[in-house]
């Protein structure tokens, strides 16, 4: 095993991981890595899906793998973490400017649960406006919900808030 | 008998119960009365064929269960365990959101009994499947209030469709031999107990309608010993048909 990789470069490399749903945010970005473990043999990733039905979680994880085996030249394992639940609290604050940006409203931080308020009141990503109202909780992938914006007169996504 | 398999059969109904819903809310797919509908259905179609997909795989991982394709498409009709609410078809709009709506506040009550279960991998997944339940009910509360403030025919065909649902959705609370046992050693509290949580829970969304709670009269029981209705087979039949031309193949 290669002795010098270093955290750093695991990290970097894994920066390059995009979503396939949403392809301005990283893996890290978004809060889906749990764990870098550096076993005998490998590199294990341990990584967590956003929603329990995410379609995506297979390519992601083939993503991760071969994207730092290309950059690392190790062999890397990568699991579901099944101890941590993923929340919307794990997007970081650049994924959340990112979001903003693309046109998707980013979820509000939460207290550890989600009341029906906050699911219902988002302010536009394009306007900024608080005059909007829930479309329909239900969007275009599992984690996005439809709005309406009254102020721009635009329909919009959000990012779930997610307990 | 032994815990774990106690434990197998409260997976498999649970898992079987979201694999045959999901798969008749799928049937909505292109058909929806609206567009939004459309999607929510196809979106909530997803969620309940990955939460029975999560289920197996505790069954698989943890409980030397088979593959779970090989075991959701595979199994013959009286090894599946799901309750007459799921297998019926989607009939019409009206039927099909009142048995959304009972169904997953059912479900609800179900995962949030699991959060403390002594079954770790239950309790995992329950942390992880409330907060998307949340969107569930949510959507179907929603449309229930709005299509029963919506004018006589709409409040009446939504009446209609409450009688039609009821006591099949009583059916999903069909006691195991062994709930007391499963109770007992904290898995899940068993299904009387579910019953009156889910009581509680539809009962202020159905006042707020203004609809009328039929009384648990006849429930409709058979699904959980492997007796269905004549919906299922056919519904299986198309299920598993590309899966069955080459079990062997990876996907």
């Amino acid at each position: 095993m290669n002795s010098t990789i270093t955290i750093q470069a695991v990290y970097t490399s894994l920066e390059q991981v995009m979503d396939p749903e949403i392809p301005v945010l990283n893996v890290l970005e978004l809060g889906m890595i749990t764990d870098v473990i550096m076993e005998e043999e490998y590199l294990l990733i341990k990584m967590i899906p956003t929603f329990a039905a995410c379609p995506a979680v297979e390519v992601i994880k083939t993503n991760i793998r071969t994207t730092l085996e290309k950059d690392l030249q190790i062999p890397v394992k990568v699991s579901v973490d099944k101890e941590v639940q993923w929340n919307s609290n794990r997007l970081t604050a650049i994924a959340k400017e990112k979001l903003q940006n693309f046109g998707i409203a980013a979820p509000q931080k939460h207290e550890g649960d989600v009341e029906i308020d906050m699911i219902m009141h988002t302010n536009c990503p394009h306007c900024g406006s608080e005059n909007t109202y829930l479309r329909s909780p239900f969007g275009s992938t599992l984690c996005r919900a439809i709005h309406f914006c009254k102020h721009c007169g635009m329909m919009f996504e959000q990012f779930k808030p997610l307990s | 008998m032994l815990l774990n398999q106690l434990i197998k059969e409260l997976i498999t109904k649970m898992g079987d119960d979201e694999l045959i819903l999901g798969h008749r809310n799928s049937e909505w797919t292109g058909l929806g009365p609206v567009m939004e509908e459309d999607i929510a259905f196809s979106s909530m179609a997803q969620d309940k064929i990955g939460h029975s997909w999560a289920l197996y795989r505790i069954l698989h991982e943890e409980l030397g269960g088979e593959d779970p394709d090989q075991f959701a498409f595979m199994r013959s009709e009286k090894d599946f365990k799901c309750c007459h609410l799921t297998e019926m078809p989607i009939g019409s709009y009206d039927f099909s959101l009142m048995r959304h709506f009972l169904f997953d506040h059912a479900e609800t009550v179900r995962y949030n009994s699991m959060l403390q279960s002594s079954f770790l991998p239950l309790q995992q997944l329950a942390r992880k499947v409330r907060g998307e339940l949340k969107y569930h009910t949510l959507h179907a509360d929603a449309w229930i209030m709005q299509l029963c403030r919506a004018g006589e025919e709409s409040y009446l065909k939504m009446q209609t469709a409450l009688d039609n649902c009821f006591q099949l959705a009583c059916g999903i609370f069909e006691a195991g031999p062994d709930d007391k046992q499963l109770a007992a050693e904290n898995v899940y509290p068993g299904e009387e107990a579910l019953y009156e949580q889910w009581i509680e829970a539809i009962y202020p969304v159905l006042v707020k309608a203004s609809l009328n709670m039929p009384e648990r009269k006849q429930p409709v029981y058979g699904g959980r010993y492997g007796k269905h209705t004549a919906y299922l087979q056919p519904l299986l039949n198309e299920m598993g048909e590309v899966f069955r031309l080459n079990p062997e193949a990876t996907w």
